[in-house]
């Protein structure tokens, strides 16, 4: 077994994954004060998770994944992603803040610039999804362009999803490339401060990025200095081929979504595919693979499981979802992900089924159970959000004579 | 009664206000620098703290511009975590109309009251910059003629997006099984620069929209802001000419239907405080020789002059030859760019009349420091220009990042408090309660209907 510990991360979306989860929570609606994202968080860290992944969209939140709907039921209505993460920044100390940006409708300049400054503002700790828009729906709040909609048919297959929306995949991996590059318009040293010459910066180091590719141009440089990280961590949720080959090309983790050991297995080896498809070196820039499991966790065998039922049942249907669905105890939870481990995963993003039940039940049951096995830290150590998932420090690839 | 006082606190990260060579000033990008200076200008009871906007790193002569301090963050982003470790104090951003878009610009001000409960602010530009708009994928750059035009449907867009959810729209009832309405941020809207359709994501903020600052000295900039702004920012600090522009803006207001008291004036302004006038003096003399050093000096020179006068020097006369109009120098400086002409005729003149050499002359029209003095001295200084109508309260840049209003905060804030011009503390918890603006009223959701701009 492999001895490296586990790396283990969160995934906070609205009341929880479940639909009906806002319906058990103490003071519903709670979702759109500082106070709740503050308490999520500080109860993550409390954990010594990895990170936490904020979800986003630029529309409305929809039952279907490919069209709006007029559901009253659900939570509809959401926070600027990228925002919340800034205010939980300086009440917390070591745990990674990987808020969801959409790529499709969004200026890359904006974005990179606003990743950058969660970064000095979390002093090294930030990171980020980028999304691209898979509704069509979503185009005319912004009335510039039109994109693919995709049909219930389409929907029903992770592949036909991925080849529809192959153009957003690949005007996405421009953007990553251009934000790296926007990240390394400043080097470390740009800022001389030479009160003799009366030069605060050293001009040669601060460079033009002149991205030209085939959706669009940014000449740079950045205006926020270059962040702490270097390269905040870039993160993505892949199903397909098409974005298995975006992460390989420009992320430094993937979220995979397999149903058991053996779907684990295989949707790694599409990855390595990827990567190798890219050329990518691992030595120098590593993958990290997370596998998303949703879950609902209590102690009494059964209990999670009738919790889930009960919220169903208010759902009016059965909650399916893209990732695997987990309902059971934490020694279960912690025996499922040290076996699903096996295959070369390094971690596990959860998303809890209820908030802030699923959340504390992670944080209070699973790590202690995932510690007494030697699989989960006992303390944050020192340094940043990409040492701690053992990245490399990123070379800057306009520095020169080093 | 007394009128009371507003202030506001910049961290100013461009130009040349800040002195980086002052060992004193440590890092323009660094958290610890806002999270200071923002609660400074806590405990010194101010409404607001205010980060401006850059959008491409300035270039003088093909060269990045080194002799400012460069770099700043994405501000709306460091906002939101000044919020959180703060209570009271406004947070307030500009944000560029013409390289965002209303939806997602709508979207984070609205996070931000959120998350700040209720302490947001917008300060509403346009530009008309190619060279700033190099960095967007919409490129290009807006005619100048379009500028208000652009600005005013942008913000009426914006506002009909923070309409889209009524304030009681958030009902999540366990019990009914109801979250929200299904209309619940439905919007449309059709007009020259926007047609955008579908519905808004962010529930009403507790300010419901923040509040709402603009800049603008022209005429067309001056009644957009007598529309519909409740804060005006301006670069007027000398009493005579901040009069005459107060008593203009405050003017327009009842064209459209407001009274004096919507909308508070709030120049740029510095202030120097020592123990004696006199010390304070020679402390401001350094200051603003810090501020137009010799480089600086013939930069500014180089930009009217739309030419290189590296060859000449500081502390000689002005140059004899004329100003190349057409050519610019320097790219991405506000102040620069119109005019020059004029410019160069008037700095020539005055320096002949004089007799000043290059740096003095940047120095003389620079104007110094606004408020310089001891604590009584400024606190006698800033409370007269309010009381005699030249002002509703200032907006401080500091020449230190980030210790620059310590002095202030410690030294004069306790005058004007003891003079009854200044809050002991604060009263609510919004920024507009702060300002002393009525609560916008309840709104019932517009959704559906669609607006045509006019």
């Amino acid at each position: 077994m492999n001895d490296t510990p586990l790396h283990l991360a969160v995934a906070l979306d609205g009341a929880g994954w479940h639909p009906a989860a806002w319906r058990s929570q103490e003071t519903p609606g709670a979702l759109f004060t500082a106070a709740y994202w503050a308490d999520l968080v500080t109860e993550a860290e409390r954990g010594l998770l990895d990170f936490v992944t904020f979800e986003d969209s630029l529309g409305v939140q929809s039952a279907a994944p490919h069209r709006p709907d007029d559901r009253t039921d659900q939570v509809r209505g959401s926070l600027d992603a990228v925002l919340i993460a800034a205010f939980v920044a300086p009440l917390t100390t070591h745990i990674g803040l990987i808020p969801t940006v959409n790529v499709t409708h969004t200026e890359p300049f904006h974005v990179a610039v606003g990743i950058a400054t969660l970064d000095h503002a979390a002093k090294g700790r930030a990171g980020w999804r980028p999304q691209i828009a898979p509704r069509a729906a979503d185009a005319t709040h912004f009335g510039r362009r039109s994109t693919p909609q995709l049909t219930d048919d389409d929907i029903r297959d992770s592949e036909l999803i991925a080849k529809r929306l192959r153009p957003l995949f690949a005007e996405a991996t421009e953007v990553v490339e251009v934000t790296r590059r926007l990240w390394d318009s400043w080097e470390d040293d740009a800022e001389i401060r030479d009160t003799a010459t009366g030069r605060f910066i050293d001009r040669d180091k601060l460079h033009h990025i002149d991205f030209a590719g085939e959706y669009f141009s940014v000449r740079g440089p950045s205006i926020t200095p270059r962040p702490p990280q270097g390269q905040p961590v870039i993160a993505s949720v892949a199903h397909a081929s098409t974005p298995y080959e975006f992460a390989a090309r420009g992320c430094d983790v993937v979220f995979v979504t397999p149903f058991d050991r053996a779907g684990a297995k295989a949707i790694l080896a599409q990855v390595d595919e990827a990567v190798e498809g890219a050329g990518r070196d691992l030595v120098e820039r590593p993958l990290r693979r997370f596998a998303e499991v949703v879950v609902f966790l209590d102690d009494e065998p059964g209990a999670a499981a009738r919790r889930k039922e009960r919220l169903d049942t208010l759902n009016g249907a059965e909650y399916t979802s893209d990732a695997a669905i987990f309902t059971g105890t934490p020694g279960e939870l912690a025996d499922l992900l040290l076996d699903w481990r096996t295959t070369g995963l390094d971690g596990f993003r959860l998303r809890p089924g209820a908030v802030p039940q699923d959340l504390t039940a992670i944080t209070r049951r699973l790590v202690p159970e995932l510690r007494q096995r030697g699989a989960f830290r006992t303390e944050y150590g020192p340094g940043t959000l990409r040492d701690r998932l053992g990245l490399p420090a990123p070379r800057n690839r306009y520095a020169r004579g080093d | 009664m007394t009128k009371q006082i507003h202030l506001a606190a910049q961290l100013p990260a461009i130009h040349n206000v800040t002195v980086w060579s002052d060992p004193r000033s440590t890092s323009q990008i660094a958290v610890d620098n806002f999270v200071h200076l923002a609660r400074t200008a806590e405990r010194g009871k101010f409404d607001f703290f205010f980060l401006a906007e850059g959008l491409r790193v300035r270039e003088h002569k093909g060269h990045f511009y080194d002799l400012d301090v460069v770099g700043r963050p994405d501000n709306l982003t460091m906002l939101s975590t000044v919020a959180a470790v703060t209570r009271h104090l406004g947070v307030a951003a500009t944000v560029n109309a013409t390289f965002n878009e209303p939806y997602e610009v709508a979207r984070r001000l609205a996070t931000l009251d959120h998350l700040s409960g209720g302490r947001a602010a917008w300060n509403v530009v346009t530009s008309f910059d190619a060279f700033t708009g190099e960095n967007f994928r919409r490129g290009g750059f807006l005619a100048e003629a379009d500028r208000y035009t652009r600005a005013a449907e942008f913000l009426a867009t914006a506002r009909e997006l923070w309409d889209s959810w009524a304030d009681d729209d958030v009902q999540a009832d366990p019990a009914s099984g109801r979250f929200v309405p299904s209309e619940a941020g439905r919007f449309a809207h059709r007009g020259e620069h926007f047609d955008i359709s579908g519905r808004f994501t962010t529930p009403r903020s507790p300010q419901g929209h923040p509040v709402i600052i603009q800049a603008g000295e022209s005429p067309a900039g001056r009644d957009f802001a007598a529309s519909d702004a409740e804060v005006v920012f301006s670069k007027y600090n000398r009493l005579d000419e901040a009069r005459a522009f107060y008593q203009d803006v405050k003017g327009r207001l009842a064209r459209y239907g407001r009274s004096p008291d919507d909308l508070r004036i709030m120049p740029t302004a510095t202030v120097v405080v020592a123990d004696t006038d006199a010390e304070a003096a020679a402390y401001a003399d350094e200051i603003t020789r810090a501020q137009v050093s010799p480089q600086t000096a013939i930069a500014h020179l180089e930009a009217v002059w739309g030419r290189d006068l590296s060859a000449y020097d500081p502390d000689g006369p002005l140059p004899d030859i004329d100003p190349e109009s057409e050519s610019l120098v320097l790219k991405g400086h506000s102040v620069f760019r119109t005019g020059r002409a004029e410019t160069a005729r008037r700095w020539r003149a005055l320096a002949e009349e004089r007799g000043l050499s290059i740096r003095e002359l940047v120095i003389e029209v620079h104007g110094g420091q606004t408020f310089v003095g001891s604590p009584r001295t400024v606190a006698d200084a800033v409370d007269h220009f309010v009381q005699s109508g030249g002002a509703d309260g200032f907006v401080f840049a500091a020449h230190l990042t980030p210790g620059g209003l310590d002095d202030f905060v410690d030294r004069v804030v306790p005058l004007l408090q003891e003079k009854g011009a200044l809050r002991r503390d604060y009263t609510g918890t919004t920024l507009r309660h702060h300002l002393g603006l009525p609560p916008l009223p309840r709104t019932q959701r517009t959704s559906g209907n669609t607006k045509e701009a006019s």
